[in-house]
């Protein structure tokens, strides 16, 4: 990951050689938006600490190991929503479960809710697109990520 | 002091109490999620202060006139297009989705756009892209992006439409 900081240190000394006045001005606006925001993200850091906690890998694959699938895919969802992991901890983890014979619908589901609904972010993303907003794009995605989970199901043959 | 932050101050400080006594008396949940909250932390700072530099920059280079015509009310399908691109190219996920979305939509960028952009950026960069098609198959991956963006950009046009009549603004000064 050190590389983004090379590519931002590399756009920066660009930037600054071009125009000093305004690189400096855009440093600055960087600060005070991070200043701004960064109490949230400590607010979300809590909440992330202790929900990993609550739900450790293991965990985590005994749920989605359920023997129903239709129940495992609405479990995956709701621990895909409440739970933050990056995606080079998610997917390698998908794929031990996947050999363990965990179907793909659920993984699906697990994996897209994961991305794409965020009860944990919840607090950043209020803060920049108020409490309504936050709820309705969440909900949304919620369902998105059901209809790819069952679509997923069907094209594997795992639901016909 | 507002009371949001005396609250945010209370609890910041149960917590931090909590982890410190755990420490004392050796107790494991309690150092279990102090480790967590420090490996986030860690991650978080690995793309953070990066994604905020940019978007200073972004704020200071880029013409409002620029995101209002190729992201703006005035533009079509290619402004979708754009986005999604945008949202592919740049690593972080959601943490990072949040304030560029809102500085695209400072700048002009239409709200389904904007909420294009959060969605393809939680489901379409590129490099996680290609990491989750090495261990969960290219059939897979390939079922989920093309099931889920074409809903992400229905819905985004949809919750655009319905906020815009509803005259949504968003937070200022953030």
């Amino acid at each position: 990951m050190y590389y983004t900081y090379a590519i931002t240190g590399l756009i920066l000394l660009i930037s600054f050689i071009i125009n000093k006045q305004k690189t400096i001005k855009a440093v600055k606006i960087a600060v005070v938006k991070f200043k701004k925001i960064f109490p949230t993200f400590i607010t979300m850091l809590i909440l992330v600490s202790i929900i990993l906690f609550l739900f450790p890998d293991e965990v985590i694959s005994n749920y989605l190991g359920n023997s129903s699938k239709f129940i495992s895919v609405l479990l995956a969802s709701f621990i895909g929503s409440i739970t933050l992991m990056p995606g080079f901890v998610a997917f390698p983890l998908s794929g031990i479960l996947l050999t363990k014979g965990v179907p793909y619908m659920v993984l699906s589901a697990f994996t897209t809710t994961l991305m794409m609904v965020g009860i944990i972010t919840f607090p950043l993303e209020k803060e920049y697109f108020g409490v309504k907003v936050t709820v309705i794009r969440n909900i949304v995605s919620f369902f998105i990520a059901l209809i790819v989970a069952v679509i997923t199901g069907i094209l594997f043959g795992e639901i016909f | 002091m507002k009371r949001n932050v005396k609250i945010r101050i209370a609890y910041i400080s149960i917590y931090v109490f909590f982890l410190v006594v755990s420490f004392i008396l050796g107790y494991n949940p309690g150092k279990e999620i102090a480790f967590n909250f420090i490996s986030f932390l860690l991650y978080m700072l690995k793309i953070l202060p990066c994604a905020f530099i940019l978007i200073g920059l972004f704020e200071v280079w880029v013409k409002k006139e620029v995101i209002e015509k190729h992201l703006g009310e005035e533009s079509g399908i290619k402004g979708y297009a754009w986005v999604i691109l945008l949202a592919g190219t740049i690593a972080g996920g959601l943490l990072v989705a949040f304030p560029i979305a809102y500085s695209l939509h400072n700048k002009g960028a239409k709200l389904s756009i904007v909420f294009t952009y959060i969605g393809a950026a939680a489901i379409c960069r590129i490099p996680m892209t290609l990491y989750e098609a090495s261990f969960m198959g290219v059939k897979f991956t390939a079922i989920r992006l093309l099931v889920s963006l074409p809903l992400v950009i229905v819905t985004s046009i949809l919750l655009g439409n319905y906020l815009s009549k509803r005259n949504y603004k968003m937070a200022e000064g953030k």
